[in-house]
């Protein structure tokens, strides 16, 4: 147990791999880990909801969503002009929730307080009604339904389904040249360290305590006199907001967005990152995004006919045989060891390791 | 103690940066401690390589929806870009060389679409890509195939207004497809017309094309309808027909709505004869999905048939019968899929090279006896002459042509040539 | 007036159709608290079972017997779905009562693999399924036109509803089965094989999402990701009607039909269904639970 092999150390190795990589891979694939990156910071704010406070959303997508379409809409008026699709639909002026955009804080801002602030009102009557569990799940997914249509069927101002897309500089660097796209991974590596430390802090508070207390019994906290419904709001609004600032830094690395990527599917399979990397953790959900994506981008191009098989396949499997997920697998591979060399009742380990909040 | 955690936790981050750089030549695997585990891949990555790589032989991509809700339509389309791509090969291949087909599925999901996009520009550097169905998915390649000079060959009709040098559109423009459907119905069966689409960007733009059109005419638009995707009950619908009572219906709802369309409008007893329903993306493929018998009498408007009366055409017809079943049928995008290649084939012979300035440069006036006849690249806007035929749907799911313009069209997207549609551009 | 009336019944038509899609998730959710994602793709397996059907008419049976396809699609849609979900139960849903949450993922995940099965075995695009002629056209009664599909699947939905009424509130077996649903211990205490009661109930339950998707060949296209068109929508219905009250799915589905109809004939499309889903949340939090739900005193 040196120092050398302590948690953090490794955390921060990891970490620092991520942050060489512009020097190893080509920017084709380069540009793959970013997306996965923000994928990533993405499925650590659905690790804190769901892992640690036990809400599942299935609407993460709209949070998503928002924070892409904010940048983008931003992206595209710094390129100049009115966007092309109000011209063809006859809109001649900007309208002022588009103006907003033009100035890149207000829209790297409004990009993380709308979903948070969306998000908190939402939760404010939801969870004071009591609404938990499975429907509040299911009601996340009429909001996706409602936010969904309404982009598609407000196409003058949104672009409909062929989203917002053809914006080529930042603060007046191309968007696609391979420095510019090295900062954007940089700023997405720091900002998913960043988010990580908040998540890190955020579970092992005091606060932290208290969402674990409401996951594994809700109405027992309350009855201890806490205020169950003022976490869950707080929770929810931050992951939304994380959701938000993933949003933003996936579309500068992939340069479009459409409405087709904040439905229900895409929502359900956000959760899966983070079920098939591990919830109750925080490295669960970060590898969880960077392998499933992996893996689903390997597959669907070394067998793009049968992939489907495969992926939904460890979708069943991962749920019903690992509940913990990736993280689960490590956790017991030790447990077992450790019993082989100290000779301890293997199952009490494997349980109090599991309790460990990283 | 935990380190095994964590070593483990990391080994499987740096394999999932390596799964992110195989299949592809880059990723020197720079990353010491993983690079045992992913052997397997890099080599079966270093397979495909072999095939492209060879001098002998330009690869080009397929990018299709072969997963996800576009799959419907877009394998066929897939198929035909390989039937031309294997005939092309047995007379020899183009410049000499094979043509390698290197297909990748878009999932119908845009930023897939615009991922392996840029991977087969930048990773199997292809001489183009065939491929997309939706705006959204062209939309996405379109700055990815423009960054990288790549070529893009889109084989659907679309709402016009658009023209990358970056890309060749061998669909229908508005001027080919909607323009003249609209004319031809208001010389010859009513001028109320009832529109109907799907919530997206296509419907959208040819309703407001077809709104200005009949205020040139003197015609009237009694009521426009979107329904989303994946909207399957059409009630309401029908009722603001009986409502109305139009002419014409003019009908721009994408594949799976169609089915729910057609069908309860027949339910509803309301046929061919109480109401003309013209529609321009229902083809011979869509017809086997909502049936022959609800469609019958019903028209569509397009530049080619299955019983398109061409040589060429029977031939086309045979043999992708031969190479996918007796039971498949042709239409408008796949044959569109099919000639293309040929098109991109003789603007590469003509080039001398797979270099796409000189290819582009080359292609300007290139023709082809195409399936629906001879179309032709048009220089200004990379869009193809085609013919406009008019056809109705018969018992046996095949169209009957009605009417054709005679001789190709000249591709207009942006409507320049129409003194109505100045709102519009 | 008329075409008030006339919307009244497309929304009674619209609610029946909601009904037959949410009536087996009524069962798998509403009373065995398995979030059945898959439950869109059974639906959708149901309309291939039918196309079979139609196939199989068409190669071997004489032309004039050919309406009898769908008649006899019905109870075999049934039987094979059924099947299905049986073993579905069997290999996945076992494992996770008491998972709501879980049993949602893993049923996702089935689905897909459901969905690329019959992707390779029918090919991608969408299959047509000729509707039988008895069904064809329209009743015309005071100028309103009421499609026979349309009376024909209010009819089904009708005796579905029925059927699973007696078998649930007037048999032994659905006797057992209420008893293990509402307290599986004490159920099992009694002498009542939980396991057996879980896996029928299961296979009943994916047994209407195939009956659903016979029906839908009427009026929907069949394709691979059809699905998805409904799976929502069934959810809606039965929240809203509340968790394990056959009454409130009735209710909460003909009330989002007829809801919707009047939206949709008022607005658009489009925002129609904005509309009924924003009411859906605002309902939700006026009755978290639903229009009906089950008394009970327990608590987490």
């Amino acid at each position: 147990m040196s120092y050398l092999y302590s948690k953090k150390t490794l955390v921060i190795l990891g970490f620092v791999i991520l942050l060489v990589m512009p020097f190893v891979l080509a920017p084709f694939n380069l540009n793959l880990l970013g997306r996965f990156l923000a994928y990533a910071i993405l499925a650590l704010g659905i690790g804190v909801l769901w892992g640690y406070a036990g809400i599942l959303s299935l609407g993460h997508g709209i949070f998503f969503g928002f924070g892409a379409y904010a940048m983008a809409m931003y992206l595209t008026l710094q390129s100049g002009g009115i966007p092309d699709f109000m011209g063809w639909n006859g809109i001649t002026e900007l309208p002022w929730f588009w103006a907003i955009f033009s100035n890149p804080i207000v829209a790297i801002v409004l990009a993380i307080a709308v979903p948070m602030l969306f998000a908190g009102i939402l939760g404010y009557f939801t969870f004071r009604n009591r609404i938990t569990g499975v429907y509040f799940t299911i009601l996340t997914q009429a909001l996706v339904i409602v936010v969904t249509t309404l982009i598609i069927s407000q196409q003058q101002y949104t672009g409909g389904t062929n989203g917002i897309t053809g914006f080529d500089t930042i603060f007046g660097y191309s968007l696609n040249s391979v420095t510019t796209q090295q900062m954007i991974y940089w700023t997405t590596v720091i900002f998913l360290g960043l988010v990580f430390l908040i998540c890190y802090k955020l579970v092992n508070s005091r606060f932290g305590k208290v969402l674990i207390a409401i996951r594994d019994g809700e109405n027992r906290t309350r009855f201890l006199g806490y205020n169950t419904s003022v976490y869950q709001v707080i929770v929810y609004s931050f992951s939304a907001g994380v959701a938000g600032l993933a949003g933003m830094l996936f579309v500068l690395q992939v340069g479009i967005i459409t409405p087709s990527m904040m439905g229900i599917v895409p929502s359900i399979e956000m959760v899966l990152w983070v079920a098939i990397g591990g919830r109750g953790t925080l490295i669960g959900p970060v590898i969880g995004a960077l392998i499933t994506n992996g893996a689903s981008t390997w597959f669907s191009q070394t067998y793009p006919d049968a992939w489907l098989f495969f992926i939904g396949l460890v979708f069943v499997l991962v749920v019903v045989f690992m509940p913990k997920g990736i993280m689960g697998i490590i956790a017991t591979i030790q447990a077992r060891r450790r019993a082989k060399k100290y000779g301890k009742d293997r199952k009490e380990e494997t349980k109090l390791y599991n309790s460990s909040s990283i | 103690m935990k380190k095994y955690k964590w070593g483990i936790a990391l080994f499987s981050a740096a394999f999932i940066l390596s799964a992110c750089a195989t299949g592809e030549e880059a990723a020197d695997t720079g990353f010491g401690e993983a690079s045992a585990g992913e052997d397997e891949q890099s080599e079966s990555a270093e397979d495909n390589e072999e095939v492209v790589v060879d001098e002998d032989s330009i690869p080009v991509g397929l990018l299709h929806s072969l997963s996800g809700t576009m799959a419907i339509s877009e394998t066929s389309v897939r198929d035909a870009v390989m039937l031309a791509i294997d005939e092309i090969n047995e007379d020899g291949g183009v410049l000499g060389k094979e043509i390698v087909p290197i297909v990748e599925d878009g999932a119908s999901d845009e930023p897939v679409f615009s991922e392996r996009a840029s991977k087969l520009l930048q990773q199997d550097d292809v001489a183009a890509i065939f491929g997309t169905w939706t705006s959204a998915s062209r939309q996405a390649v379109l700055p990815v195939v423009e960054e990288h000079n790549g070529l893009l060959f889109y084989p659907v009709q679309y709402e016009g207004m658009e023209s990358s040098p970056n890309i060749f559109y061998n669909g229908a423009a508005p001027n080919q497809q909607i323009v003249p459907a609209v004319e031809w119905l208001f010389d010859n069966v009513g001028d109320s017309f009832f529109l109907l689409g799907s919530d997206y960007v296509f419907p959208r733009t040819a309703n407001q094309i077809i709104q200005a059109q009949l205020d040139d005419l003197g015609g009237e638009v009694v009521r426009e309808e979107y329904t989303p995707m994946g909207h399957t009950d059409y009630n309401t619908i029908i009722s603001h027909i009986r409502d109305t009572d139009p002419d014409v219906i003019f009908n721009t709802l994408n594949g799976d709505s169609n089915v729910a369309f057609f069908n309860q409008l027949a339910d509803a007893g309301i046929t061919s004869d109480d109401v003309t329903v013209l529609s321009v993306s229902v083809a011979e493929e869509e017809i086997r999905g909502i049936g022959a018998e609800v469609l019958e009498g019903h028209l569509a408007s397009w530049n080619y048939y299955q019983t398109t009366d061409t040589p060429e055409n029977e031939t086309f017809v045979s043999n992708f019968k031969e190479a996918y079943g007796e039971d498949r049928v042709t239409g408008d995008p796949i044959e569109a899929a099919y000639f293309m290649v040929y098109l991109w084939a003789q603007a590469v012979e003509e080039a001398g090279s797979t270099e796409t300035d000189a290819v582009r440069e080359a292609a300007a006036g290139i023709t082809f006896d195409a399936p629906n006849g001879p179309v032709e690249i048009d220089g200004d806007n990379q869009h193809v002459y085609k013919t406009v035929r008019i056809g109705e749907v018969q018992s046996d799911g095949q169209f009957e042509e009605v009417w054709n313009s005679g001789e190709p069209v000249k591709p207009d997207p942006f409507l320049e040539n129409y003194d109505w549609a100045e709102a519009i551009q | 007036m008329s075409s008030v009336a006339m919307q009244i019944f497309n929304g009674i038509s619209l609610g029946s159709v909601l009904l037959l899609v949410a009536m087996g998730l009524a069962i798998t959710f509403g009373l065995m608290r398995v979030i059945n994602m898959a439950h869109g793709d059974l639906i959708m397996i149901g309309a291939y079972v039918t196309y079979l059907m139609q196939v199989i008419f068409v190669q071997y049976i004489p032309e004039q017997f050919f309406d009898w396809y769908f008649i006899l699609a019905i109870p075999v849609a049934f039987i094979i779905v059924a099947g299905i979900g049986m073993l579905l139960e069997f290999t996945v849903i076992r494992h996770l009562y008491g998972r709501p949450l879980d049993s949602l993922l893993a049923t996702f995940g089935a689905g897909l693999i459901l969905q690329q099965l019959i992707r390779t075995i029918f090919g991608a695009p969408n299959v047509g399924v000729q509707s039988p002629s008895f069904l064809q056209g329209s009743l015309e009664i005071f100028g309103l036109y009421l499609p026979f599909s349309r009376l024909f699947m209010i009819g089904l939905v009708i005796v579905c509803l029925g059927g699973l009424f007696i078998y649930l509130y007037r048999t032994r077996q659905g006797r057992r089965v209420r008893a293990v649903m509402q307290n599986r211990e004490m159920a099992t205490c009694m002498g009542i094989s939980s396991r057996k009661v879980d896996s029928l109930t299961f296979a009943m339950g994916a047994g209407f999402a195939g009956v659903a998707g016979c029906t839908l060949t009427l009026i929907g296209p069949i394709g691979p990701t059809i699905g998805l068109n409904y799976i929502v929508d069934a959810f809606m219905v039965v929240v809203v009607g509340g968790v394990g009250a056959l009454t409130g799915t009735v209710i909460g589905a003909l009330g989002i039909g007829v809801f919707n109809t009047f939206f949709e004939y008022w607005t658009n499309a489009s925002m129609g269904k904005v509309l009924i889903f924003a009411l859906i949340i605002a309902f939700l939090q006026w009755r978290p639970s639903g229009l009906f739900s089950m008394k009970t005193r327990s608590l987490d």
